[in-house]
């Protein structure tokens, strides 16, 4: 039976070499340890040794040719001493796939830094005065830190929490909150546009999809609004991002803040990471997750810092219509009414459909009504027919 | 019981005389051990006491007594080996790195080094750059042993039985600035655990972590510190592998400030390690760039102000806490 | 040469099949690694399994064995299985060292085997500790070190032999004097060529034995272990053997003749030993073939085994470093 005989690897790091002579012929009668050739390599030249018994078929290969460890030199008829190997893979026999293992050692916090905003000047802020901040409300934008280049230190911005208007008293959340919302009526100019979106289609897609899944993976209608209003702002320009030092900075990505309101009052409004990108599901589970975290105060700082663009809902408690506050420095707040069953025109025919009244507050020193109603139709469109996004 | 006080070097002392009389498979092995009473007097008597065969004194072959060191833990018996000094166990690196703290692996776990080796360590008084050498830094590079630094008398003699105790190589390092040092021993202090930093005065300003001999240089600054109102914690790290990252991490999550202290150059050394660490698991906390006083990048000189300066001293350590303090005002 | 030497037949068979076993293993391992089914570094023992086979025989189960990175004889000769040895080249999980170590880092506790090193005369001081540890324990057990005779350039090497005869320790200094330290003749590194005058420089005693010669090695290194075992101290054995194949398998041979190596090849230890035997009517060429052919099969079963045995699963990569998992 035939048998391939193949440059062996001689070296660790030997990968090929040249053939340089044969000292057998085809006819010849070759014993195990019979040396066969010789290749040259790169320490030399070295003699190949045959390790089966066989008669020479054919030499495929020529002296002075140049070929690749494992590649088949001659061919031999052999009934060999021992079975015939299997066909010799240059390669080892792949040992498991060398990924980096899992490790004991303490893990590595891997958090996603704060939106990349673009633009010049980066500023100096301590981690953990950025932490600070984002939990006060204070805007780092307008702060000057005491540290070496104007670094901006937890003092700085426990200072600047202590200057803002509020009543006198220590830093809670009702007061921070009201510093933040009296700071955005006073920086931003607000232009409010609201339409009213048929949810009927929507609907009936997410029974459908409810139907199929088990109760854990269920979807609540927000999920396709906060899908719908990622998509939107991602495509749309002038509603995703920052403004900051007097210029609008638009946002890689898009981080949905979400507003949640905390039980015993107050209210945050944390990011959901990336949301333009992510499937349904993602979204829905992040959102389960944010509020869960909220509730319980387990809120991480990057996700204080990062929205670009928040969306808020009254719709359980039944207000038709929110007319939002922008949180600087963001530059538009989509705002969610109720979920209700109104009177509604098709073709001719009035009938009962469930509708859902969007509105956007806008700043105005960045887009127009005229642009702030595209991205609210876009949005609308996004719900109304939840297959084509 | 009232508290003793005694010298660094009579609580190693103490320490190997209770690991000989507990233990009859254990004996002290190194250079000048045994009838010179040890280079730095640790072990004077102890000759006389418990004879030839439990100290021996070896020839000036450091390569081949830390083998043999290595080869009678796997035998069976418990040798303490003792190297001269850091600057010497370079002779025997390629035994310590090579086979103490590789064969468990290379064996598959079938030949675990119960070795114990202590090391006198950092400067002395004027030795010049080839006898004073602070390596442990550099020891704690390689996976397969522990490297403890004892800066109090009380761990001084209580490292040792758990290192003996240990299945694994224990590298002890002895800081030679620290033999003439007295403190007072606890009383009923329980033997050393070899896991665990220790924080030796609390504080809420910076956090300043250190060992060996610099945990006095500090311990010296934060009173100065005190009194212009910083108040430095400074943690004693006693072990260098493995490091006690979770007491650090604790630390400057209250203070949110670090500096390191480290008898040993900055390039590559355990004062890097530990600033890479806390900037990968504490990175939320700090409010300043991480800090560190360690020796300056020279061979240790030989004239006594030269030497000073190149060391982690406490006006150093005062000037670089005042910085990091800085940053909030 | 040594003189006649009484031994049955039974004897003969035992000790040229344990030659053949190694040669073989060894002739199948140059093959597996131009496979590239070993990998790595790979140093064979071809010429030498005498030294191994014969020095084995004096050796009892309580001694300890110190080799080095050309340590698969001394490991199969030891008594590890060809199994274990032969996966511990492939790197499985069933290896002698859980695969961890490779062709230089053979190892096994209940054959007190301490192992293969990949550092020339870093086993010396390791031996020089082994058999300080059975002087504390007051046991007739003693430690036989091997290692070339390029080892008696490391500094290790006089370090060892200074403090075993200080201490009186019963240690085996076996150096397997094959002439060629890698690529480097003997004569252009020591000064001294004839490897067991050493001995004098520590007051120790030192033999030269032809490593070719089974017998004449047993021989030898029986002697030297009573007296290790009476407590008179150690003892350096010189066997002047030769390695057939280079120093590892990616050696071009430059630094030698080929007529030189075909020289020892017609002297070496399986040739010799099966053509003494056959002319003291000890041994047949059937006997011959029939050990060979037994040999060949406990190759190809290992070969087979390795094949098929598992690898350690990534997860358990920071395994075995400490005893004890390390806190951190």
């Amino acid at each position: 039976m035939p048998v391939d005989f193949r440059l062996p690897a001689l070296g660790a790091d030997m990968e090929s070499a040249t053939l340089v002579e044969w000292r057998i012929r085809p006819g010849d009668r070759v014993r195990r340890g019979d040396v066969v050739g010789a290749v040259e390599t790169d320490k030399g030249v070295i003699d190949i040794e045959a390790f089966d018994e066989g008669v020479v078929r054919e030499l495929v290969v020529a002296p002075g040719t140049r070929v690749a460890v494992g590649a088949v030199l001659a061919r031999f008829e052999g009934a060999g001493t021992r079975e015939a190997a299997p066909p010799a893979a240059p390669a080892p026999a792949a040992p498991p796939s060398a990924q980096p293992a899992a490790t004991a050692a303490a893990p590595v916090a891997a958090p996603a830094g704060p939106v990349p905003l673009k633009g010049a000047g980066r500023r100096r802020v301590s981690p953990a005065a950025r932490a600070r901040a984002s939990q006060l409300g204070v805007t780092l934008e307008a702060l000057e830190g005491t540290g070496p280049d104007g670094a901006i230190s937890l003092a700085d911005v426990e200072q600047a929490a202590a200057k803002l208007p509020a009543p006198a008293g220590g830093h809670s959340m009702q007061e921070a909150i009201a510093a933040a919302m009296s700071r955005s009526k006073r920086e931003i100019p607000h232009y409010y546009l609201s339409l009213t979106a048929d949810f009927g289609q929507a609907a009936a897609w997410l029974e459908a999809y409810n139907a199929r899944v088990p109760v854990t993976g269920r979807l609540l209608y927000a999920a396709l609004v906060l899908r719908a209003v990622a998509r939107a702002a991602h495509e749309i320009e002038g509603f995703n991002g920052h403004f900051v030092d007097g210029s609008f900075r638009p946002g890689a990505a898009v981080h949905l803040g979400v507003a949640i309101a905390l039980r015993g009052g107050g209210l945050v409004a944390p990011a959901i990471l990336d949301a333009e990108s992510k499937p349904l599901a993602a979204l829905m589970a992040d959102f389960r997750d944010l509020a869960m975290r909220a509730r319980a105060g387990r809120l991480r700082a990057r996700e204080f810092a990062a929205p670009t663009i928040t969306v808020t809902s009254l719709g359980e408690i039944g207000v038709d219509t929110v007319f939002p506050v922008i949180h600087p420095p963001q530059v538009a707040m989509v705002g969610v009414g109720s979920l209700v069953r109104r009177p509604w025109v098709i073709g001719d025919t009035v009938v009962a459909r469930p509708v859902l009244t969007l509105s956007l507050a806008g700043d105005h020193r960045v887009t127009d009504g005229r642009r702030g109603a595209q991205f609210l139709d876009r949005i609308r469109a996004l719900i109304e027919d939840p297959e084509a996004s | 019981m009232s508290s003793t006080t005694i010298t660094y070097r009579e609580a190693v002392r103490e320490g190997l005389r209770e690991a000989l009389r507990a233990d009859p498979r254990t004996f002290l092995m190194g250079e000048d051990v045994g009838h010179y009473g040890g280079c730095f007097a640790v072990s004077k008597g102890l000759l006389a006491e418990f004879g030839g065969e439990r100290i021996r004194d070896t020839p000036l072959s450091e390569a081949t007594f830390v083998g043999a060191g290595i080869g009678a833990a796997l035998g069976g018996v418990r040798p303490i080996v003792e190297i001269m000094t850091s600057n010497f166990s370079l002779l025997a690196l390629d035994q310590i790195v090579n086979t103490a703290a590789t064969l468990c692996h290379m064996s598959g776990g079938q030949f675990p080094v119960p070795l114990v080796i202590r090391i006198a360590t950092g400067v002395g008084r004027q030795l010049a750059a080839q006898h004073s050498h602070s390596f442990e830094g550099w020891y704690a590079h390689v996976p397969g042993m522990r490297i403890v630094t004892p800066a109090t008398v009380d761990d001084a003699r209580g490292m040792l039985a758990p290192a003996l105790a240990s299945p694994d190589p224990v590298l002890i390092f002895e800081a030679i600035s620290l033999y003439n040092m007295e403190g007072e021993l606890t009383p009923g202090a329980a033997s050393g655990d070899l896991d665990h930093a220790r924080v030796m005065r609390p504080g809420r300003s910076l956090t300043m972590v250190t060992y060996s001999a610099s945990l006095w240089r500090g311990l010296e600054a934060a009173t100065t510190l005190a009194s212009e109102g910083i108040e430095a914690e400074v943690i004693d790290l006693r072990t260098l592998r493995p490091l006690d990252t979770a007491t650090i991490l604790a630390s400057v999550q209250r203070t949110h400030r670090l500096l390191v202290v480290d008898e040993g150059w900055r390039s590559g050394g355990i004062s890097a390690e530990i600033l890479a660490r806390v900037a990968e698991q504490g990175f939320y906390d700090l409010d300043a760039p991480p800090a560190r006083v360690c020796t300056e990048e020279v061979p240790i000189p030989y004239p006594r102000h030269l030497e000073e300066a190149a060391l982690p001293n406490a006006a150093r350590i005062v000037l670089a806490a005042r910085e990091l303090a800085g940053h909030a005002r | 040469m040594s003189a006649a030497t009484v031994i049955t037949r039974e004897r003969a068979l035992y000790l040229l099949g344990e030659m053949l076993r190694i040669r073989q293993f060894e002739d199948r391992c140059a093959q597996l690694y131009g496979e590239g089914r070993i990998r790595g570094f790979l140093h064979l023992y071809n010429g030498e399994e005498a030294v191994a086979v014969g020095a084995m025989q004096a050796l009892e189960p309580g001694d300890a064995v110190v080799s080095t990175y050309r340590d698969h004889g001394h490991a199969l000769a030891r008594g590890l299985g060809m199994n274990p040895v032969m996966a511990e080249l492939y790197g499985r999980r069933t290896g002698c060292s859980r695969g961890r170590g490779g062709s230089m880092h053979l190892f096994d506790a209940a054959r007190r085997f301490y192992g293969g090193n990949g550092i020339v005369g870093g086993g010396l001081p390791l031996a020089v500790g082994l058999a300080l540890a059975e002087k504390y324990r007051g046991t007739q057990a003693l430690c036989a070190c091997f290692f070339g005779e390029g080892a008696v350039a490391e500094g290790a090497f006089h370090e060892s032999m200074n403090l075993a005869a200080l201490w009186h320790l019963p240690v085996l200094f076996l150096c397997e004097n094959n002439l060629y330290a890698m690529g480097t003749a003997l004569a252009l590194s020591e000064a001294q060529t004839e490897v067991h005058r050493k001995a004098a420089a520590y007051g120790m005693p030192g033999e030269s034995v032809d490593g070719m010669d089974v017998l004449a090695v047993e021989a030898a290194t029986r002697r030297a272990a009573a007296r290790a075992r009476a407590g008179e101290g150690p003892m350096l054995l010189e066997f002047r053997t030769y390695r057939f194949r280079g120093h590892s398998m990616f050696d071009a041979q430059l630094y030698r003749d080929k007529a030189e190596v075909e020289e020892w090849q017609k002297h070496g230890p399986i040739i010799g030993f099966t053509a003494r035997m056959k002319t003291a009517g000890l041994l047949t060429e059937d006997d011959y073939q029939r050990l060979l052919a037994t040999a060949i099969a406990e190759v190809e079963a290992s070969v087979k085994f390795s094949e098929a045995s598992p690898w350690e699963p990534v997860e358990d990569l920071l395994r075995y470093v400490c005893a004890e998992p390390e806190p951190a």
